[in-house]
């Protein structure tokens, strides 16, 4: 009986032999898996960019403005119908509009975005140029909301219960209820009027050459809009660091490093840190989206010549080329702040890494 | 079953009768000494009823250096409490009462944030205890740097039978059982000097389990004193010096582990008996009932309901633990 059950035991063991010299061959499988993956992620994007390009034209194809009109504006009167008729031939209006989606396409897979109706410049032109405005405002505005979020969720847990995490929570709160464009006005008529710190609109000072315009100019013409556009990222990030903190404090293996001596801010550093940066990162990450959205409010109330800017104008005058050119420009936009979130976890997570090698 | 030899004055001593209660009690001046430990919990329950939950109800023992001291109770019974009491890691709604001393001196406050760690250490259950995004060598280390701490480690992970590349492996990538080293190995690598050991050995195959009680056997062969708690009483009896058993929260018996023989004929408490008839290698007898909650039983003998020697006086009052025949027991007519 014994000797049976020892060479039970030994089977097993040869059996978890196999297994660990799988998991160690399982290396070569890495090269299989990164490409399967970045396949998947591609046909994913192409899918999505033609949903939303044949959504978005459809939409825009069904508008009430007649493109036409916004673009002559208040001298209406003084154009006759044929004129009115030659322009709209001359963007190619007369014709149906599943033939002009199909030009479109045409031309998009030949590299050309087209010609914006309004601003009378190549799309690609327009949103490369309003994007560099915009980069910088969504990038300062992505950064402070991520690390003052993060700082304040990780102090709220470390305070848990006690005082500075009730006011942290309330402050989210209150920031989280708050609608960005009120907080805007709000902003602009504090700092802006009232005190007269920071300028009260554009991206530069009004009638200065373009060679002129320092950095420190910039970054005044910046400030406001930023710290707008941040305070919508700020209490997500804050709320979600505080409870995963609360989660990992909670656990086991902090109980652990509790027996060991390890408490506070140390046992924070190796334990905590790590494990509520990833998720704090990639909903960072994942909040692209609203990063654009906000940045299109934020740049409205303060004349920011941006991206959000060009996007409300495209879509109030019916500049359906520049609409359709930034919208698959967004699409992109967020999808690669989505791949980056997963990517970041299939990189520094031990546990993903293993099952990606594995898949 | 093999009695080893460690053992045998504990059985001498307890032959000889109360008189040479010292040598049951642990010979070396106890690292540990726990009395009258009593926890309980506040409980919300539906609305605003608030509850309290006792899941200790007295407990007595003292752990001595080189000495290793099983505490069996069933699952759920309150181990880990009692673990966690020790090391002060309680959660914030539990509520103790009772001293714990180590080395003679209270363990609380300020003495033992600076003993754990150091000379306190604890065996957790298992891999879920281990920080999921940290190698296992470096969670093993703990807070101590530098190569002569890698040297060690390397010199006590192969002690414990473990391969060099576990150091760099991470908990999901380890079985139970090299979990369960990692964690008894950072035991070691401390240089603890009382080791609070909480079942580690459930879900392991027979071999492993062995292996992981040897280790910490070994611990106490090297000078710690090591407080087992498990619920596999034929286990603790392979490694144990001495047993106590827990019986609705209380400890109703401490006994050598020489004592669990033959019919159980030196056993002390009827419960305890019990517990050693009903293995399999005793007779299989299993014992009808269920244990009660502790606060069913907090003012009368918590076994007086299922014990075929229960008289009045049982049901009407709480035994007190006594010396009894170099042991102790919760029992007003121990055999």
């Amino acid at each position: 009986m014994e000797k049976l059950s020892a060479d039970i035991q030994d089977g097993r063991r040869r059996g978890a032999g196999a297994e660990a010299a799988q998991s160690a061959s399982g290396g070569e499988g890495i090269k299989g898996g990164w490409g399967l993956y970045l396949l998947g992620k591609a046909l994913r994007l192409i899918l999505l960019l033609a949903a939303v390009s044949a959504v978005t034209f459809t939409l825009v194809s069904h508008s009430p403005v007649d493109p036409v009109r916004a673009y002559i504006g208040a001298d209406i009167l003084r154009v006759g119908p044929e004129q009115q008729a030659q322009i709209a031939a001359y963007w190619g209006l007369d014709e149906p509009p599943l033939e002009r989606f199909f030009r479109w396409v045409g031309a998009l897979l030949s590299g050309d975005l087209g010609t914006s109706m309004i601003y009378r410049e190549p799309v690609a032109d327009v949103i490369a140029e309003r994007f560099a405005s915009s980069a910088l405002l969504m990038a300062a505005a992505w950064l402070l909301s991520g690390a003052l979020g993060f700082s304040a969720g990780i102090a709220a847990a470390m305070a848990h219960g006690r005082w500075p995490d009730r006011l942290i929570r309330r402050c989210c709160y209150l920031l989280a209820s708050t609608p960005p464009f009120w907080l805007a006005l709000l902003l602009l008529t504090v700092f802006g009027v009232a005190l007269g710190w920071f300028p009260i609109g554009l991206a530069a000072p009004a009638g200065m050459a373009a060679e002129e315009v320092g950095w420190l100019d910039r970054l005044r013409h910046m400030a406001l809009p930023a710290l707008t556009l941040s305070v919508v990222g700020i209490a997500p990030v804050a709320l979600h660091t505080r409870q995963k903190l609360l989660e990992v404090l909670a656990s086991d293996h902090a109980l652990y490093a509790r027996s060991r001596g390890e408490r506070g801010w140390a046992l924070l550093r190796r334990h905590g840190l790590r494990a509520v940066a990833l998720p704090a990162l990639s909903l960072q990450l994942a909040g692209f989206s609203e990063l654009f959205g906000g940045a299109v409010l934020a740049e409205q109330v303060f004349s920011y010549p941006g991206l959000g800017q060009a996007t409300v104008q495209a879509g109030l005058r019916g500049d359906v080329p520049l609409l359709m050119g930034l919208v698959l420009g967004s699409a992109l936009f967020v999808f690669a702040g989505n791949l980056l979130a997963d990517l970041s976890y299939r990189l520094v997570d031990p546990r993903l890494r293993e099952r990606s090698r594995t898949s | 079953m093999a009695i080893g030899a460690k053992r045998v004055p504990a059985q001498e001593a307890s032959r000889r009768g109360a008189s040479s209660e010292e040598a049951a009690l642990g010979a070396a001046a106890p690292l540990l000494e726990i009395e009258g430990l009593r926890v309980s919990f506040l409980q919300y329950g539906r609305g605003l009823q608030r509850r309290t939950v006792q899941a200790l109800a007295g407990v007595d023992l003292s752990v001595g250096a080189g000495e290793l001291v099983a505490l069996v109770g069933s699952s759920g019974s309150g181990k880990s409490l009692l673990a966690h009491a020790v090391m002060g890691l309680l959660p914030d709604n539990a509520r103790s009462s009772g001293s714990i001393r180590y080395a003679g001196e209270p363990l609380d406050g300020e003495r033992l944030l600076r003993l754990r760690g150091k000379e306190l250490a604890l065996v957790p259950q298992g891999v879920t205890y281990l920080d999921p995004l940290l190698r296992a060598g470096e969670q093993a280390l703990g807070r101590q740097r530098g190569p002569q701490a890698r040297s060690r480690l390397r010199a006590v992970f192969s002690r414990f039978g473990l391969p060099e590349r576990a150091e760099r492996l991470y908990p999901h990538q380890l079985s139970g059982g090299m979990a369960r080293k990692v964690l008894v190995s950072a035991a070691a690598l401390g240089g603890a000097r009382l080791v609070v050991a909480d079942e580690p050995t459930p879900g392991m195959e027979a071999g492993k389990a062995a292996e992981a009680l040897q280790a910490l056997r070994e611990l106490a062969d090297g000078g710690c004193g090591v407080l087992l708690l498990t619920h596999d009483i034929e286990a603790a009896l392979r490694v144990a010096d001495r047993v106590a058993v827990l019986y609705a929260g209380e400890a109703v018996e401490l006994a050598a582990a020489s004592d669990f023989a033959g019919a159980g004929e030196r056993l002390r408490h009827p419960y305890t008996r019990a517990l050693w008839q009903a293995l399999p290698a005793n007779g299989f007898r299993p014992l009808p009932g269920v244990q009660p909650a502790p606060e069913e039983a907090a003012a009368s003998c918590a076994f007086a309901a299922r014990c075929g020697q229960a008289a009045p006086e049982c049901r009407a009052a709480k035994p007190a633990m006594r010396v009894w025949r170099g042991g102790q027991v919760r029992c007003f007519k121990p055999d």
